[in-house]
């Protein structure tokens, strides 16, 4: 591993993953952390506890703002636990001569989504810091959620499984690109930022065998099918042409030479469901404004130990491996 | 008329059914070869929609893709990586280039290693970007680490023209623009006496399209006329790559010889001759360029024209600047892979020591090039 932090090591990919292991798991080491989930299942089975922290820029972007993202990313790493998130805590990091009133467009946002969790901020911190030492403003929300379905876990996945995809994929990450690198395109790129409890509240009350929820935040749907297939030793084998991309989202793709498999989402989530119960899943998820267009795209398989198959409409496979160092475009 | 969409550009060329009609017409007329031939796509866009879309798995077991060094950013070696490393460190100085330069290591390191060291290094997506940077930074200098093929100089050319005609104080250039024929050419004839100079495995390229929209095809007339090779000009999506396969197995089998576009949508014989006029204005050809695995080939490179010279970073900053040759890392095969002579599997350091996120070798730097496409997407094609 390199000797200083490149920003490579913040990518939700395999530098990341290098960081997080050989530094903080070598030092915090434990049972839980060790189990890799988006959040840490507590209390004999009975809490959800995660943390996350938000550096977004632009603040504001098409389709929500760090508030809102603040409020969702947490909330959202709790419902993939299962669980129903109840309390959060706000520690806020401001750069001094940060606007009031933009500040309170944020406290807005937050205020908003966290009525759509029915959760609550009851504890926080505020911190100013001199002019130019941190980008407008950071925040860290951590929250306890109420698990309702336990079991749930990205360790047990198995050939009896479907792998779904909750909506169009990249939202997020191209909105973030084309809103910070100034691309001015005439299209109704938004960002996916949404929470997801509702959702995975109504799967859960439909009886849905859920072996698996993982939300695809940085890293994007790569990442979390490569974790996946590693943490729970199968191979997960991927129709292409069943992956839901918006027009626009390959528009940008195309233009900088991503892959909308890599890109971030913040409101869009991968489920592992038993394979009679896909139907069933796919029904729920169709009801929701969110995951109108949510599709089966993988199945399980033991044909490559802990790869990722990418199989495309012409025939031919490939291996989908982690995304890797800074998202750069290509040149030529 | 109906509104054209960014889409409509590209989906034809990527449909799967027109796709596995290629399959079968090559399989068809692959049948009639004598002999398997190996056909180089010299450009990495071509590497890269090889692998992403799997194209030899749809191949006959007679034709053979060479992985060809037209990746700019792979073939650039460590001493010029050097030079952006040494300028970006510099008190006052932005040092901006092209996305995938920033993380690629020379001796020193990689840009983004110089950033996290507090060099001020950005990306921009076109180099009339670095306008604003400037603009914005008038107590900077801003030094434009250029690279690329002959597509993206004229975009280099353009942000010169502009510095020169608005008396611009605060923008310099690092030139490191190359050619693509020099190279094919060194790849077929290495031009030693006592070196068998058919070395290598070529039997027909696949030319670099977006190279000859700005050059046209004509700077490939030679290799047809003077090597017996025969060069199709593709485009860059996977159909454009299979229709340009069956073209080139086709001349083989009527026994033709041939130049031929198969990308007509935007390459003709002369290119773009506003372009080339702006590249001539203001860069000639250097000596000779030192490219990362294969060594120095003559006239394969461009430099700014000494008049230019208060601009020439690479001139202001000579002092302190480092010269010294740098060798190629001994295990490394990518010479060879180059020249058709190996896979990259069967390097002893491929994917072992050499891997993406530490390259030892050229091939490995980019997602364009040939290891980084084996290591990526690869492994399946060795069933």
């Amino acid at each position: 591993m390199n000797k200083n932090v490149t920003l490579a090591m913040g990518n939700g990919g395999q530098e990341n993953n290098e960081l997080i292991k050989k530094v903080f798991y070598k030092a915090f080491k434990n049972d839980v952390l060790e189990k890799a989930e988006d959040a840490a299942v507590i209390q004999n089975g009975d809490l959800a506890f995660s943390t996350d922290s938000f550096t977004v820029s632009p603040l504001f972007f098409p389709g929500g703002d760090i508030g809102k993202l603040a409020v969702c990313g947490t909330c959202n790493d709790l419902a993939m636990m299962g669980a129903r998130p109840k309390y959060l805590t706000c520690s806020v990091i401001i750069e001094e001569g940060f606007s009031i009133p933009k500040l309170e467009q944020i406290v807005t946002s937050m205020k908003t989504e966290l009525a759509k969790n029915s959760a609550m901020i009851v504890s926080g911190d505020t911190k100013v810091v001199p002019h130019g030492s941190i980008d407008g403003i950071f925040i860290n929300t951590t929250g306890i959620g109420e698990i309702i379905q336990a079991g749930i876990s990205s360790n047990n996945i198995s050939e009896k499984d479907t792998i779904l995809i909750s909506r169009d994929i990249g939202c997020h990450g191209a909105a973030i690109f084309a809103a910070r690198e100034g691309i001015e395109i005439s299209s109704n790129l938004t960002s996916d930022c949404a929470s997801l409890t509702d959702q995975v509240q109504a799967l859960i009350a439909a009886g849905i065998e859920i072996t698996a929820l993982r939300d695809a935040t940085r890293g994007g749907v790569s990442a979390v099918l490569n974790e996946w297939a590693q943490q729970s030793h199968i191979c997960i084998e991927v129709q292409e042409g069943a992956i839901p991309i918006s027009p626009e989202v390959h528009g940008i793709c195309e233009l900088l030479g991503f892959e909308a498999l890599d890109l971030a989402n913040e409101g869009t989530f991968l489920l592992a469901v038993k394979q009679e119960d896909v139907s069933k899943a796919l029904n729920i998820l169709h009801s929701f404004t969110n995951s109108l267009n949510a599709a089966a795209i993988a199945d399980v398989t033991h044909t490559y130990n802990e790869r990722v198959v990418l199989k495309s409409a012409h025939g031919t496979k490939r291996f989908l491996d982690f995304p890797t160092g800074e998202l750069l475009p290509r040149i030529c | 008329m109906s509104k054209l969409h960014l889409e409509d550009l590209y989906s034809g060329f990527r449909d799967s059914n027109v796709i596995k009609g290629f399959s079968k017409l090559i399989e068809k007329e692959a049948k009639k070869l004598s002999k398997h031939i190996n056909i180089m796509e010299v450009c990495g866009g071509h590497t890269h929609s090889v692998m992403k879309y799997g194209l030899p798995q749809l191949l006959p077991k007679n034709i053979n893709f060479i992985h060809g060094p037209g990746c700019p950013v792979c073939i650039m070696p460590k001493e010029r990586i050097d030079h952006a490393y040494v300028l970006a460190l510099q008190d006052n100085v932005i040092l901006v280039t092209l996305g995938d330069m920033i993380k690629v290591p020379g001796s020193k390191g990689s840009l983004q290693d110089a950033r996290s060291k507090g060099a001020d290094v950005r990306f921009v997506y076109s180099p009339l970007d670095t306008l604003k940077i400037a603009e914005e930074n008038p107590e900077k200098k801003i030094i434009f680490f250029a690279i690329g093929f002959e597509t993206t100089t004229p975009m280099t050319a353009s942000l010169v023209d502009i510095v020169l005609q608005r008396n611009i104080k605060n923008i310099f250039f690092h030139i490191n623009h190359v050619t693509v024929p020099e190279v094919m050419e060194q790849l077929v004839d290495s031009g030693e006496v006592n070196h068998d100079s058919c070395d290598n495995r070529i039997d027909a390229f696949l030319g670099p399209s977006h190279v000859s929209v700005i050059t046209g095809s004509k700077i490939y007339e030679r290799f047809p006329q003077k090597y017996n090779l025969p060069v199709v000009v593709a485009g860059f999506e996977p159909v454009d790559i299979m229709e340009a396969i069956l073209m080139v197995i086709k001349q083989i089998n009527e026994s033709r010889c041939e130049l031929e576009i198969e990308y007509k949508r935007s390459v003709n014989h002369h290119g773009n001759i506003k372009a080339q006029a702006l590249i001539e204005k203001y860069f000639e050809k250097a000596l000779q360029f030192k490219w990362r695995g294969l060594g120095d080939v003559p006239s394969s490179s461009y430099m700014l024209r000494q008049e230019y010279a208060h601009i020439d970073a690479e001139k202001l900053y000579r002092d302190i600047l480092p010269f010294e040759e740098i060798e190629d890392y001994k295990l490394c095969i990518c010479g060879d892979i180059l020249r058709g002579m190996a896979k990259p599997h069967q390097c002893s350091v491929f994917g072992t020591t050499c891997k993406p996120s530490t390259p030892l070798g050229s091939c490995m730097v980019s997602s364009e090039g040939a290891c980084a496409a084996y290591y990526k997407y690869g492994n399946l094609l060795n069933e």
